[in-house]
């Protein structure tokens, strides 16, 4: 991230950023949560781009000012210290073949691929305490299924296009699942409530059924 | 006795609702809270109570309480609506005084969807996130109100009300919501067919979004947009082509583009549009 992102409009309460690359839409949002500027209120990152909704009392066009003060240097050195998140998975997916066979891996390579790297939540959305996570390299990358499921159960382990999800709740899904876990993702008894937030690295750790 | 309220009647939904919950977007949790912000704070003002004090959202009338515990100072605003005590029509936009063990009523209102009823005081739910605002969306929050549901009331400030009755808003006749262009709006043939089209608010509406019936918008492009947050207030066309306008429990991130953004004060209005009714869109140039 050498230039300065672009600013696009969106409305008269917040812009989007728009970035290149998942890696560097993290980047920009570690940079806004490390230090924000007063006239940041709400960050939403995503797959490519983060929206930025000005603090209340603040308008649109002193946000435009203070977002171009924000700096990459901040934002290299804030996701290199984001915490590291162990999560034990089974894998016994009912997609686990199927996503073998998508990958051209056998399912044992699927596993050691999954648990091999260090994974990274790079925004939420789609319910709470649900984050998409982004691996090193692209060998899981696949396809969502061709038939969503109207009831995956918590704890799915899953994987669509260059992300690997799990879900905190059972809800209608069309993820390719891999497994299942234990970890409890979303807990209103718990601070914060939310085991995955952005910014935060995972390793997954197989154990036996 | 607990001061409160004891719901008898819910009519088609009724919710219990304050400013929302900011900053938790991140973890997938909008913001949620009243679906017409303005009319929540104004009911709240009139009370003397903090502008976000949690009231009861209700959509199309028909909600009955019964005062419990200790006489209460209510005010209802939003959607014009008749409202009795002890089928006494005290009137809406007025602060009234209902005594222990009186029923309130809010009858359909004569425009407009959503009305609040506030307390002097406000709703004591369990906050959520530090927000008793329920989300349809998301299922945070205190669930939708049924009868027999009991609601606390909360410990009036030190301020005293001092004013009798606040302005109604006028709610009829088309709408026509301000909007600013972008962040998307090349992902369509035709982004000024937003502003040419008068469009019918769908039956398929609700907290999270309010669909347009009208002529499609044509996509410009076949591939896909990669997820991007959202805000109350987009505009974003599915592939239908038919708009769909976030409201108040709207997802945090989506995958259709965002053609535009209707300006955040007229999303307010856009919440008291009722399904068959006219809206229109004039752009706004981004400020």
């Amino acid at each position: 991230m050498t230039t300065t992102p672009e600013l696009l409009p969106y409305g008269d309460r917040a812009l989007l950023v728009e970035l290149g690359s998942t890696s560097e839409a993290l980047a920009y949002a570690a940079a806004l949560r490390s230090g924000p500027p007063a006239a940041v209120g709400e960050v939403v990152p995503a797959a490519r781009t983060v929206l930025v909704v000005a603090a209340d009392g603040i308008g649109v066009a002193a946000l435009r000012q203070a977002l171009l003060e924000v700096s990459p240097a901040t934002a290299g050195a804030a996701s290199d210290d984001a915490a590291l998140v162990e999560v034990p998975v089974t894998y016994d997916g009912e997609d686990l073949d199927d996503v073998a066979s998508l990958t051209g891996l056998t399912p044992d390579e699927v596993v050691a691929a999954h648990t091999g790297q260090t994974w990274q939540v790079a925004f939420g959305g789609f319910a709470p305490g649900f984050g998409y996570l982004v691996g090193e390299d692209d060998r899981l990358h696949v396809p969502r299924r061709k038939q969503s499921r109207t009831a995956v159960p918590p704890g799915a382990v899953g994987l669509a296009g260059e992300y690997s999800g799990l879900y905190p709740r059972t809800s209608p899904g069309g993820w390719q699942l891999i497994g299942r876990t234990d970890a409890v993702l979303w807990d209103l008894q718990r601070q914060p409530a939310a085991l995955l937030s952005p910014g935060v690295r995972v390793r997954f750790v197989r154990v036996d059924p | 006795m607990t001061r409160g309220l004891r719901v008898h009647a819910s009519g088609p939904l009724s919710l219990v609702e304050d400013l929302g919950r900011p900053g938790h977007a991140g973890v997938g949790v909008g913001r949620s809270g009243a679906a017409d912000r303005c009319a929540l704070a104004l009911a709240n003002r009139a009370l003397a109570n903090d502008d976000g004090a949690a009231a009861i959202e209700v959509t199309l009338g028909g909600l009955e309480v019964e005062v419990l515990g200790d006489g209460l100072w209510l005010c209802v605003s939003g959607a014009p609506c008749p409202v009795a005590v002890d089928g006494r029509e005290v009137g809406s936009h007025a602060v009234f005084f209902a005594e222990a063990g009186s029923r309130v009523s809010l009858g359909r209102p004569a425009s407009g969807l959503r009305s609040y009823l506030a307390v002097r005081g406000g709703l004591d739910a369990a906050p959520v996130l530090g927000s008793r605002a329920s989300d349809v969306l998301s299922g945070l929050g205190p669930e939708p109100l049924e009868p027999g549901a009991v609601l606390g009331v909360g410990a009036a400030g030190a301020r005293f009300p001092h004013v009798d009755s606040v302005p109604q808003p006028d709610l009829q006749g088309e709408a026509v919501l301000r909007v600013v262009r972008g962040p998307r709006d090349g992902w369509v043939r035709d982004a000024d067919a937003l502003v040419r089209t008068t469009w019918q608010v769908s039956e398929r509406s609700n907290r999270v979004g309010m669909r347009l019936a009208g002529e499609p918008l044509r996509p410009a492009r076949e591939d896909e947009l990669p997820s991007e947050g959202a805000w109350r207030g987009a505009v974003q066309v599915p592939p239908s082509g038919e708009p769909v306008l976030f409201l108040a429990d709207h997802p945090v991130t989506g995958g259709y583009p965002v053609i535009a953004v209707v300006v955040d004060a007229d999303v307010d209005r856009a919440a008291q549009l009722c399904p068959g009714q006219p809206v229109r869109f004039r752009w706004v140039d981004a400020p």
